[in-house]
């Protein structure tokens, strides 16, 4: 099987689905000649023709528009952000438009809006962010997080196959630090199914994107201590893996909920309600949130160090739960 | 005005009258409380929907905004269809979940636009593209009126298309006012082809008050997005007989302007021309009108007989898989012919 990194995944999984399906392409800023700012569509445009791998003028508003045109006539639009914050620039169109298309008028919208998010990378205030939660807020639309290479492409093909407007947002630290064996075979990982990650007795930690690493490595360190977590990679926030969540508290009766977005209206929040209304008799402690500050992505190494949640939080957070 | 057939007069007067009446009907219904929403008329500019969506194919699109009924009408959707979406009824196109001119149709070929003005625009691109992309010989006209020239979007999408040489009508519905805000509180240059011209590709200023020549401004110009030469916007130079909706007495506009426009009435205009040319009689006009008068008293009762939509399937739709009937697809209908 061959090993394939997180960025080549979901290349590979966009470069299967255009070969199966001539509705499917691309658009974006720099994708075509360059490759894109990641160089994650290098070779597309020779292999499939500026028909299907559309360079654009900087113009979110334009293509995102021209992608949920084209998407209601029945074609499979790939739009590419260059980095994931500058989605805001697009947001009335998705929010408005897109979501509300097949509620209000039977218009499917079968779009994929991807892009790198995610902060480590010391890209700043404006190449950082993890812009999911309005999205997840707002119904009609579908969110996806991909943790793994396997996942990136399962999940990037179910997503491209999806008849409504799914967002895809890669995290760019993975883009290139982890790699997998890809089966050849075509698969996908349907949307909404979660993943234990790592299986554990005592204490479930609830992730999604690069922060399951930070879970896995913090559950290492104290499986040493003899504490044992459990790990879900959530792999989409909508739709949500309910069941997987609730299966996982009710067995380890603590809960720690992990993110690298900011706090304040953060996903932690929402999976927080529903675990306390669904499974509250269950709980034998608080559920706890280790996630970001409620502070901009600072741009400063020993800033943007201190900003990220790391394994020591995650590590100080089980310890208290399993204490409680 | 140059002569025209007496079926094409006849097709143009009766839209142009059906739009007029069912608005005006509308109005009553929601003067009498029984619609609850905003109503939006595009009274005294009939001519310019009329005129352009009438020269459209069957796979050609339209992107009408909220004061372009007669595109709607055209495109098929029935006049009882849109009391019913006024009204909130079951057998409205959104089948009650929106208001307001948000009407969309895949089947007739007619897209929706929301209420963020402008939104529309790079939307109706994307249409414009797929055809491209499809190598299909189709148009896409897509209908903003002159506050949406103001937004972001509206700039991005004619520059876009104007990049891609996509074959879309922009028809401008310059009314003079959006809401309150005259044209010279929207831009300092006079007209809105002043700022279009920027991107690239032939603008005009029409006379929206005048049918035909909306018809022919409109018929070059989809002749000229057939050919694979791009977009072309015009500018139908009208003015809004009302105010922005029906809630609004619009005592911000001097009255001479109304005065001054109620004599250029399209509808009134047109039906001189067709009686002066000897194009129609005056007992087909009467006929006609009539004709009009009749369906939208039918249209009402059988809107009103139209049930509500059942609370117990709010949920249904929000999702492909969360229910709801199938939905219309333009792709299907292309397949078929």
């Amino acid at each position: 099987m061959p090993e394939l990194t997180y960025l080549e995944a979901i290349r590979q999984g966009i470069w299967e689905e255009m070969e199966r399906d001539d509705r499917v392409f691309m658009m974006g800023e720099d994708i075509g000649a360059y490759g894109g700012a990641f160089k994650l569509s290098a070779g597309m445009l020779e292999k499939f023709g500026a028909r299907r791998v559309m360079d654009t003028p900087l113009s979110e508003n334009a293509f995102l528009g021209a992608a949920i045109g084209a998407a209601i006539m029945g074609l499979r639009p790939i739009v590419e952000l260059q980095f994931a914050d500058f989605i805001t620039t697009a947001y009335d169109l998705i929010v408005n438009y897109a979501a509300k298309a097949r509620y209000r008028w039977g218009a499917g919208v079968p779009l994929v809006i991807r892009g790198p998010a995610g902060g480590g990378v010391h890209g700043g205030p404006f190449h950082s962010n993890n812009p999911e939660i309005p999205f997840v807020h707002t119904p009609g639309l579908k969110v996806v997080v991909p943790a793994t290479a396997y996942d990136a492409k399962g999940l990037i093909k179910a997503a491209i196959r999806d008849p409504d407007p799914v967002l895809y947002f890669e995290h760019k630290l993975l883009y290139r630090r982890i790699k997998e064996d890809i089966p050849p075979e075509d698969y996908v990982v349907p949307l909404g199914k979660a993943r234990i990650a790592r299986s554990g007795r005592d204490i479930s930690v609830i992730t999604y994107g690069a922060m399951v690493y930070i879970a896995l490595e913090a559950a290492e360190a104290l499986a040493r201590e003899g504490i044992e977590l459990e790990v879900v990679d959530l792999r989409c926030l909508v739709p949500l893996d309910e069941e997987a969540i609730l299966n996982s508290v009710m067995k380890t009766t603590r809960v720690l909920l992990l993110h690298e977005d900011t706090q304040t209206g953060g996903f932690a929040g929402e999976l927080t309600a529903r675990i306390t209304e669904k499974a509250f008799d269950y709980l034998d402690a608080p559920p706890i949130r280790v996630t970001a500050p409620d502070c901009p992505v600072p741009y400063s190494p020993p800033l943007e160090e201190a900003f990220l949640p790391k394994v020591k939080d995650v590590v100080k957070a089980a310890r208290y739960l399993k204490a409680y | 005005m140059t002569k025209i057939s007496a079926d094409l007069g006849r097709r143009l007067l009766y839209t142009m009258k059906l739009m007029r009446e069912l608005e005006n009907r509308i109005e009553k219904l929601y003067r009498q409380g029984k619609i609850v929403g905003g109503v939006f008329f595009g009274r005294g500019q009939e001519a310019i929907s009329a005129g352009s969506a009438i020269l459209t194919e069957i796979d050609d699109v339209v992107c009408p905004s909220h004061r372009d009924l007669a595109a709607f009408l055209i495109r098929g959707m029935e006049p009882w269809v849109v009391v019913a979406h006024y009204l909130g009824r079951q057998d409205g196109p959104t089948r009650g979940r929106d208001g307001n001119t948000h009407m969309g149709a895949l089947q007739h070929h007619i897209i929706s636009y929301i209420s963020s003005m402008a939104a529309i625009v790079p939307v109706a691109n994307g249409v414009a593209l797929s055809f491209q992309y499809q190598q299909q010989r189709n148009v896409v006209l897509c209908y903003f009126g002159d506050g949406a020239t103001s937004r972001g979007e509206w700039h991005e999408a004619l520059n876009f298309a104007a990049v891609f040489k996509l074959p879309i009508v922009y028809i401008c519905n310059n009314n003079q006012y959006a809401y309150s805000t005259p044209v010279s509180r929207q831009m300092a240059v006079p007209h809105i082809v002043d700022r279009a011209r920027a991107y690239g590709f032939p603008c005009e200023r029409v006379d929206g008050n005048d049918v035909l020549a909306v018809y022919e401004a409109t018929e070059k110009a989809m002749e000229r997005a057939r050919r694979g030469e791009g977009p072309t916007l015009l500018e139908c130079e009208t003015f809004r007989m009302t105010g922005h909706s029906a809630h609004d007495g619009a005592e911000y506009v001097p009255k001479e302007l109304f005065e001054k426009w109620a004599k250029k009435c399209p509808i009134i205009r047109f039906e001189k021309f067709l009686l002066d040319e000897t194009i129609l009689s005056r007992t087909e006009v009467k006929r006609l009108y009539q004709q009009v008068e009749n369906e939208v008293e039918e249209a009402v009762s059988r809107a009103e007989r139209s049930p509500y939509p059942d609370p117990g399937k709010m949920l249904e739709g929000v999702f492909a898989d969360t229910g709801g009937p199938p939905s219309p697809s333009a792709t299907t209908r292309r397949e078929k012919n």
